[in-house]
């Protein structure tokens, strides 16, 4: 075992934490922001990544994919919240989390049946394929481009909550709803575009997974479980703490495939449950409201 | 299909019904033979997992068994009696396949078994079967189904299993001193398929250098992609089935695996290939228990094309699809030699039965009841090569049915 596969190993590990990150933020947005657990989040990656082949099949184009499906299936999204979960704001956490549970099984099986249970192919764009030599070993140029739009999704949320009024508005409803609206803020107005945004970036997911996971009903099964375990670990709703616990958890699978490959998905949860025995609110989260 | 049944049973008996019932008697006391063979529909129960991740090959089982049905059905039946397929989603669940597969014997009064696809659901089965002395076509692989403990003189195993796979994909892969490399699912399929080919690298000599167990139904490759270049093999040998098949090969490409290794599976799957674009899986080599490019030298595996593409608007049977057929139609052709559905009788046709069907001369073996059949090794086209979307592979060898590459009785457990 050289210095070279470790730092490889390592690599790989901190690049499959920006696939996670990925894959939980939309997870973790709505959370954060809307207390709303969405077990449909699996569903709504699939569903994003089937929106992309339908896009891409159109236009030809991965890019106008990487745009529109997000867009698209974020619109959705909006429809979701806006006719289903809506109605169940007040009531018991346990009501959205039901329903978004039911509405996961909804989408799949709408999918079955609008394009097969056969997994279909979904090319790696022309202009990403090949790979890169990084001194340490050879990586794939797709999945570098993957970390470089992670960064920017991360980046452009960061400002967007942190540097505009927008952002200010929606730290602050979900700080204190009620107070918002004795100002006269339309919470729910903001409540839809957050859902739609959280939606579209779960979307977005969906279409950067497609050329490296395959299209399939059921892909989104697994991403439900990974999404959970980066929120989890980093505090439910908290932004940096789903970065940080991406990061974490890519580079723990990476060392478990290298010493006992066979544990590779299992760590990802025998450590969830240690982090919440040492922190039960995750890295950075704050005591969950409503919960 | 149920409910249909109670109908049957519930139905007020006719005058006119009743008329024909006795003049069938009538008849029935001057030709006894033939009022046996129309007292009775031979019903066949199909459980397979028509939902979840093995639908496409489970559905195509299907299409494939209900054409062996409905060609037996063409000719007039089988000893003079109509054959009915009664089919079962298992859920590729166990514990679902085994209350199925009851239900079937218990309620629906099957004369005889065949499906499951996985080899603990079909274990599963055959438990259930064994304990009723139900006859038992296993269309699935699995190398512990041949072995004494799990054996049942009632059960006839298909498909191929995974010794004789592996010996003959390593015989036209495998050179002396290739360096292996396995990444294997961690499950039964897996397990199996690496010791195959392990015991096979050891007779031609080639050398192990390392294996990687992956957790069934993973997402990502990535991770175990800098142990295998590390590893620097000639070869890189992947166990795994479904979809797992179509994403390790997908993600090792990206990485460009294929531009310093060889990629070899022990069984190469159809609409997993159908999953990918062609470059994915071209040049990957593995094996097959049917192709249906076999047409250009099979006469049979011709006449079935035929027949399946007559019946289902020009669609090509599968790999798993053709197990399905294979099945059905060698149980039915021992049924009619047996001259009904007699369990005792239909074992020893079973046992006496030299069948070709779709692929070539085959049989069941004497003590293990596993069919000793012809193993395909196939190679993905290029885009370039290929002449039309069905055109995925190139056929590199067709292994005629041989003993020799299976384990020996006696090493499996039988007294000889």
């Amino acid at each position: 075992m050289t210095v070279q596969l470790i730092a490889m190993q390592l690599f790989s590990g901190l690049a499959l934490g920006a696939i996670l990150i990925m894959v939980a933020l939309g997870l973790s947005i709505i959370f954060g922001m809307l207390g709303i657990v969405n077990f449909a989040h699996g569903a709504l990656f699939m569903v994003g990544a089937y929106a992309g082949l339908y896009v891409a099949g159109l236009t030809g184009s991965f890019w106008w994919a990487l745009v529109l499906a997000p867009v698209l299936i974020g619109l959705f999204g909006m429809l979701i919240e806006r006719f289903l979960i809506r109605p169940l704001y007040g009531r018991s956490p346990d009501d959205p989390l039901l329903l978004t549970f039911g509405l996961g099984y909804v989408l799949v099986e709408a999918v079955r049946i609008l394009f097969g249970t056969d997994g279909i192919p979904f090319s790696t764009p022309a202009a990403l394929r090949g790979v890169v030599n990084l001194g340490i070993g050879f990586f794939p140029l797709y999945r570098l481009f993957v970390i470089g739009v992670v960064l920017a999704v991360l980046l452009l949320l960061w400002l967007g909550l942190e540097r505009t009024k927008f952002g200010l508005i929606v730290r602050a409803g979900s700080a204190d709803p009620l107070i918002m609206r004795v100002l006269g803020v339309d919470i729910s107005k903001l409540w839809l575009v957050v859902f739609g945004i959280g939606v579209g970036i779960t979307a977005l997911g969906g279409v950067l997974a497609a050329p490296m996971r395959n299209v399939s009903p059921e892909m989104g099964t697994l991403v439900l479980a990974e999404a959970f375990v980066v929120t989890v670990i980093g505090g439910m709703g908290s932004l940096a703490g789903a970065v940080i616990a991406g990061l974490i958890v890519g580079v723990a699978v990476s060392m478990t495939s290298l010493f006992a490959p066979e544990m590779a998905t299992i760590v990802m949860f025998a450590l969830m449950a240690l982090i919440l025995l040492v922190r039960p609110n995750g890295l950075y989260g704050r005591a969950a409201p409503g919960l | 299909m149920t409910k249909g049944i109670d109908k049957l049973v519930q139905r007020p008996i006719s005058r006119r019904t009743a008329l024909i019932g006795l003049v069938g008697t009538a008849g029935a006391l001057s030709m006894p033979w033939i009022a046996r063979a129309q007292a009775e529909t031979i019903r066949i129960g199909f459980p397979t997992p028509l939902t979840g991740p093995f639908a496409a090959e489970a559905n195509d089982q299907v299409r494939s068994a209900q054409l062996a049905v409905k060609l037996a059905n063409d000719k007039g039946g089988i000893a003079g009696r109509k054959v009915e397929l009664l089919v079962r989603d298992d859920k590729l669940n166990a514990g679902e396949a085994a209350t199925r597969t009851l239900e079937l014997i218990e309620k629906d009064k099957v004369h005889a078994v065949v499906g499951a696809l996985s080899s603990a659901v079909q274990l599963a089965v055959n438990e259930v079967t064994r304990a009723r002395n139900m006859i038992y076509v296993s269309i699935s692989q699995s190398d512990t189904i041949n072995e004494i403990k799990d054996f049942s003189p009632y059960t006839f195993h298909e498909a191929l299993n995974p010794t004789m796979t592996t010996a003959v994909v390593a015989r036209h892969s495998f050179q002396k001193g290739s360096k292996v490399a396995y990444l294997v699912a961690d499950y039964a399929y897996g397990h199996e398929m690496l010791t195959g080919f392990k015991r096979a690298a050891e007779v031609i000599g080639a050398e192990t250098v390392g294996e990687i167990l992956h957790p069934f139904g993973a997402a990502d490759y990535s991770t175990f992609i800098p142990t295998i270049l590390s590893l620097n093999p000639d070869i890189l040998c992947i166990c795994n089935f479904g979809r797992d098949q179509a994403n390790s090969i997908k993600q090792a490409v990206d990485f460009g695996v294929k531009d310093m290794m060889k990629i070899v599976v022990p069984v190469i799957l159809h609409n997993q290939r159908l999953a990918v674009d062609p470059e994915v899986f071209e040049g990957v080599v593995g094996g097959a228990n049917y192709y249906w490019g076999l047409e250009e030298t099979v006469p049979s595996a011709k006449a079935f094309n035929d027949v399946f593409r007559a019946e289902y608007k020009g669609a090509i049977p599968t790999d798993y699809g053709a197990y399905g057929y294979t099945g059905v139609a060698s149980l039915l052709m021992a049924i009619e030699k047996a001259g009904g559905t007699e369990p005792q009788k239909v074992i020893e046709a079973m046992e006496a039965l030299k069948y070709d069907v779709a692929k070539g001369e085959q049989f069941y073996r004497k003590c293990d009841h596993q069919s000793v059949q012809s193993v395909l090794v196939l190679e993905s086209k290029a885009k370039s090569d290929m002449k039309s979307d069905a055109d995925l592979f190139k056929i590199v060898a067709n292994e005629p049915a041989s003993e020799s590459i299976l384990r020996s009785c006696s090493e499996l457990g039988f007294k000889s």
